[in-house]
Parts: C-alpha cells; sequence; structure tokens
C-alpha cells in the first residue's frame, strides 16, 4: 500500500480527531471554538484533496492542455470556509455574552438556569 | 409566469426580505414585511402542492440543468413538508408579535430578519435537489437559529446556544464528510444523478463510512435520543416565538432530509443492506419511553414540552424503522400532525408566561379559572398528543400501530401505548394545576390573554380537530410521498 501517497488523507484524519477530541474532552469555550476549526478545516482539506489529479493543470482553459484539475472541490469548500468564519464568529460573540452573564466561559461548570428566569 | 417558475420564490421571497427587514426601523414595518414574504411563501407552496401531487416539479437554476447547475425538485414528499412549514410560519409570526415586543424590545428589524433567513433556510432544504445546497442551507438556518436562541433574555439562554451551536456545527460537518465521500465517489451531487450512480459502488467501505457520517449528523440535527442533549435547553431558554416555530418546524425538516438521503440517494436496498432499521427501531422506542419519563419529572412546563418532542421525534424514529409503505405514511402524517399540536401547546405555555410571567407549574395553579380559553386550548391540544380519538394525533398513532401490527411487531405497539400513558400524565400534571388547584393566596388574578395571542392558538387548536376528522390532505399525501421514495411509484 502506497502510504506516502496518501498523506494528505492521512493528515486529514489526524486533524480531524484532534479536533473532535478537543470539541468532547475541552471545556474552556475558546478551546472547543478552535476544536471546531480544527475539525472543519480537516474536511475542507478531504474535498480539495478530491479535486487534485495529479498530472493534470489548473482548471483554466490553455491550447496544448487537456487534462485539467476539478475546480468543483474548490468552489464547494469556499463556501463552507465562508460557513465556519461564520460560526466561529457566532460562536465567539456567544462565549463573550455567557463570560457577561456567568463570569467564566468554563462550559462544563456551568449549568443551565432551570428557572429561565430573566438575568437581573 | 407559471407555478414552476414561482416555486423557487416560496425560498427566496424570504430570503430577499431578510437584509430588507433588518434595515427597517420601529416594530411594525420590520414583522410587516415578514409576515407578507412568510405568507407569500405559503400561497405559492399551496399552488405548488397540487402540480408536485402530478409529476415532480425542476426548476434549474440559470437555466443549467443539473448536473452541472441546482436545481429545486419538489415532488409529494417534500411538497407537503415545505407547504407545512410555510403555513406553520404564517401562523407563528401573527402570534409572535405581542410576544416578541415583550421579549425583544429594541432592534425587532434583526430579529425578524434573522427569523426570515431561519424560514427560508428550512425552506431551502426542503426544495432543494442538490444534496451540498442542503448543507448550504442548513447553515443558513442554523446559524440563524443559535442568534435567535440567544435572544431569549434569560440568563442560560447565551450558553443554551452555545451547547447548541457546537451541537450543531458537528452534525453539519459529519453531513458534509458523508456528502464529500459520496462526491468523491460518483463526481455528482445531484440527489437524483447521486441514486443512479451509487448502486454500483454500493458495496466499498467508502460508501458505508459515508452513510454512517450521514446517519449520525441528521441524527444530530432530528435531536434522535442519544444526540438530543442540546434540544430542552435550546427550546426552554428561546424567547417564545422563536420556541413556537422551531418546535413545529426545525426537527421535521431535519426528518425530511433524513428520509431523502436514505431512501431516495441510498436507495432501499443499500439501505436493508446495513443495520438502519434496527438502529432506529431501538433509538425510538428508548427515545419515546425515557424521553416521555424525564418529561414527567420537568418542573418548567417549557422544558416539560421540549422532553416531549424529543419523544415525539423517538415516534418518527420508530415509523421509520419498519421500512414499509405504511410505516413511513405514518411518520410523514406523525410530522405534519405533531407540528400543529406542539405548536398549539408551546403558545399555550407561552401565552401563561406572557401573562403570569413565568413557566413553572405552580405559576399554573388556579389559571383555568382566570385563562379559561387560554387552558382549554392546553388541554385539547394535550388531549391530541396523548392520541384521544378526534385529534390529529389519534390518527398518527393509528397509523404507526397499524404499521406495527403489519410488521408483526407487538413489542412496538405496547411502547407506543405506553408513551401514549406517559403523555397523559405529562399534560396531566399542567392541567391538574391549572384546573383542580386553587390559585395560590396573594397573587394578583391573572387576566385573560390579549386576542393577537388567543386567535392564532385556537386556529392550531381547531386544525387538530379538523385534520384529526378530515384526514384526506394529510393521509392521501403522505402515502404517496412515502410510497414515492421506497420507489413503488415515480
Amino acid at each position: 500500500m502506497d502510504w506516502l501517497g496518501h498523506l494528505n488523507y492521512w493528515v486529514v484524519i489526524f486533524l480531524m480527531m484532534t479536533g473532535f477530541y478537543a470539541v468532547i474532552a475541552r471545556g474552556n469555550m475558546i478551546k472547543i471554538i478552535i476544536g471546531l476549526n480544527i475539525f472543519q478545516t480537516s474536511v475542507f482539506i478531504l474535498f480539495i484533496s478530491a479535486g487534485k489529479i495529479i498530472g493534470a493543470s489548473s482548471p483554466v482553459l490553455e491550447e496544448g492542455v487537456d487534462l485539467y484539475s476539478n475546480p468543483l472541490p474548490h468552489v464547494l469548500i469556499l463556501t463552507a470556509i465562508v460557513v465556519g468564519v461564520a460560526t466561529t464568529a457566532v460562536g465567539l460573540a456567544l462565549a463573550v455574552r455567557v463570560r457577561e452573564n456567568y463570569g467564566s466561559i468554563q462550559d462544563d461548570q456551568l449549568t443551565e438556569d432551570e428557572d429561565g428566569e430573566p438575568s437581573p | 409566469m407559471s407555478v414552476l417558475e414561482w416555486m423557487p420564490f416560496s425560498v427566496l421571497l424570504p430570503l430577499i426580505a431578510a437584509p430588507v427587514c433588518a434595515l427597517l426601523p420601529g416594530r411594525l414595518l420590520p414583522w410587516l414585511l415578514a409576515l407578507i414574504s412568510v405568507t407569500a411563501s405559503a400561497v405559492i407552496m399551496a399552488f405548488v402542492l397540487p402540480q408536485a401531487l402530478v409529476e415532480p416539479m425542476r426548476y434549474f437554476f440559470g437555466n443549467w440543468p443539473p448536473p452541472i447547475g441546482i436545481e429545486y425538485r419538489v415532488d409529494a414528499v417534500n411538497g407537503f413538508i415545505g407547504l407545512l412549514i410555510a403555513l406553520m410560519g404564517a401562523v407563528i409570526l401573527p402570534w409572535g408579535r405581542l410576544s416578541v415586543n415583550r421579549e425583544v424590545p429594541e432592534r425587532q428589524g434583526l430579529f425578524y430578519a434573522l427569523f426570515l433567513l431561519a424560514f427560508s433556510g428550512l425552506m431551502g432544504i426542503t426544495l432543494t435537489g442538490d444534496a451540498f445546497n442542503v448543507f448550504v442551507f442548513l447553515e443558513i438556518s442554523s446559524l440563524s437559529t443559535y442568534v435567535l436562541v440567544a435572544q431569549g433574555g434569560s440568563r442560560a439562554a447565551p450558553l443554551s446556544a452555545f451547547r447548541y451551536l457546537v451541537m450543531g456545527t458537528l452534525g453539519a460537518t459529519f453531513y458534509l464528510i458523508g456528502i464529500g465521500l459520496i462526491y468523491i465517489l460518483t463526481g455528482t451531487l445531484n440527489m437524483v444523478d447521486l441514486a443512479e450512480r451509487l448502486p454500483a459502488v454500493a458495496d466499498s467501505r467508502a460508501v458505508q463510512a459515508a452513510f454512517a457520517f450521514i446517519i449520525v449528523g441528521i441524527g444530530l440535527k432530528l435531536a434522535l435520543f442519544p444526540l438530543h442533549r442540546w434540544l430542552p435547553g435550546a427550546y426552554a431558554n428561546a424567547p417564545s416565538a422563536v420556541t413556537v416555530f422551531l418546535a413545529s418546524t426545525a426537527t421535521k425538516v431535519a426528518i425530511y432530509v433524513l428520509l431523502r438521503l436514505v431512501f431516495t440517494v441510498f436507495g432501499l436496498e443499500f439501505v436493508t443492506s446495513m443495520p438502519f432499521a434496527e438502529v432506529f427501531f431501538v433509538l425510538g422506542i428508548i427515545g419515546i419511553l425515557f424521553a416521555s419519563t424525564w418529561a414527567i419529572e420537568q418542573d418548567n412546563t417549557k422544558r416539560l414540552l421540549a422532553y416531549s418532542s424529543v419523544a415525539q421525534v423517538g415516534y418518527m424514529a420508530l415509523a421509520i424503522s419498519f421500512v414499509s409503505i405504511a410505516g413511513i405514511s405514518a411518520g410523514l402524517v406523525h410530522m405534519f400532525n405533531h407540528a400543529l399540536m406542539k405548536a398549539a401547546l408551546f403558545m399555550c405555555v407561552c401565552t401563561v408566561i406572557y401573562q403570569a410571567g413565568s413557566p413553572h407549574i405552580s405559576a399554573f395553579r388556579g389559571l383555568g379559572r382566570q385563562m379559561p380559553l387560554t387552558m382549554l386550548a392546553f388541554v385539547l391540544a394535550g388531549l391530541s398528543i396523548i392520541g384521544v380519538p378526534l385529534t390529529v394525533g389519534f390518527v398518527s398513532k393509528w397509523l404507526l400501530i397499524e404499521a406495527a401490527i403489519a410488521e408483526g411487531s407487538w413489542f412496538a405497539v405496547v411502547v407506543v401505548l405506553v408513551g401514549s400513558l406517559l403523555a397523559v400524565i405529562y399534560i396531566g400534571k399542567v392541567a391538574e394545576a391549572a384546573w383542580l388547584r386553587p390559585a395560590p393566596e396573594g397573587r394578583e388574578p391573572v387576566r385573560e390573554a390579549p386576542l393577537g395571542l388567543l386567535v392564532p392558538m385556537w386556529v392550531l387548536v381547531i386544525a387538530n380537530f379538523y385534520f384529526g376528522i378530515d384526514t384526506r390532505l394529510t393521509v392521501d399525501v403522505a402515502r404517496r410521498g412515502a410510497e414515492m421514495l421506497l420507489g413503488a411509484s415515480p
């Protein structure tokens, strides 16, 4: 089996597991968001790897070239990156609000207010 | 313009209206614009459904036919779900105006803009025929929902929203991994194309992994038991109007995506080769029993109804797990019916919060005399969730039990009946406090809710009975949809 030829997929799996572990195991909200980012990035690399065709040129029409890489995964991932940035922004904003309300961002030490009364 | 050309506007109108809404000043204008665009969306879907029943409607964006372009493809299943979502939006917005004025007093333009984004995201997920497009709309609706939940005003609202964000993003990313794997294998993202090309590669480990990723990802979104942890907090701490809207639409759309991908894209043959039915059967049953029991333990009525929602997702999972036309049509009917009854119940509870200021059962004591119309609506909608004849809940449970008997699964029948008994307890707990307990001494008498809250609530309660008696629309369309999903008809 060609281990080195699949290097990018090994990187994907390593990053995916690192990010996923951080999301599950960490209590600090910022670390959870960092974990989410690493997790999403691994998926971006998975898609982009799939677009690469060995020996192919970049997908711009040119004379004398008949093998092009697949541009579609890049386009998809551009969308996904935008989504990732937006998620990070919303997540960080929520973390700020949580800190204002509780004085802490240790997710695992906070409990959701059972009575749901308005904050003072 | 023909109905086909209007069809994409049921998604586009709210999407275009959202940024306009964000710029509008004051309270009346943003609400009015939101109401108009959501109602227009509902009207379009009402014209689309009859045509979609005859044959699937396909709209190619930019006139690029698939697989190059993105298409919206509406058939009996998603026409039905789309109409349901748009109608719920059009009923909830008039109800929401008063409670939003109370709970989100400032910058309502932004609030309604987010509501419209969440709405158009859900509509987009429902109508699109492209697997990646589903992801994009999923994130549009999810991101706006996280922000909406955080507007809840209670101390815990941002925390609940954050937990929902983490789980929701994990779910969407799992879905993206699954889509990535099947794209690598087949080179297409169009659902119909995928369905044609997947059988050739169905034996590979990669397709099985993709299937598992997609099921877990959507399972997080639909709050299937053990993946439901985000739901009670998000529902309990969101603003009232958001809770009602989410409870009646968000999980339904997730179930639709599940059905579409599992049966249309992966296909019946592949699904029966995977342990899909067994897993959903077990999780459905555990979900019904555990979540109903947790609902009984709750003191906060919003949380109580949220756990009841998890239990209802269990019924739908159980119905789907039979992988038969009877089972899936029971699931589809229950989606429609559950939207009606849960929206009505949440409206009642949130109306009590509006008038009496607290979601706790202790605040409900004596309300039967003081808010008779609201509490009567609660009892009637409660009867529906229990499954009393003449209500929509009875129709759902009847179809579900029929499907279970056809499969010879007596155990499932017993679980459905036990689930109904548990529902009697948790609904009864609230009804008993309202009707049989005296009002606590020293409390200011609570007055009946204003008409703006009562009318939409009673519209839904009457719908609960109307569709419980006249089942032609729901049961027939759901059966057509189930036949289409299982490939028994084109």
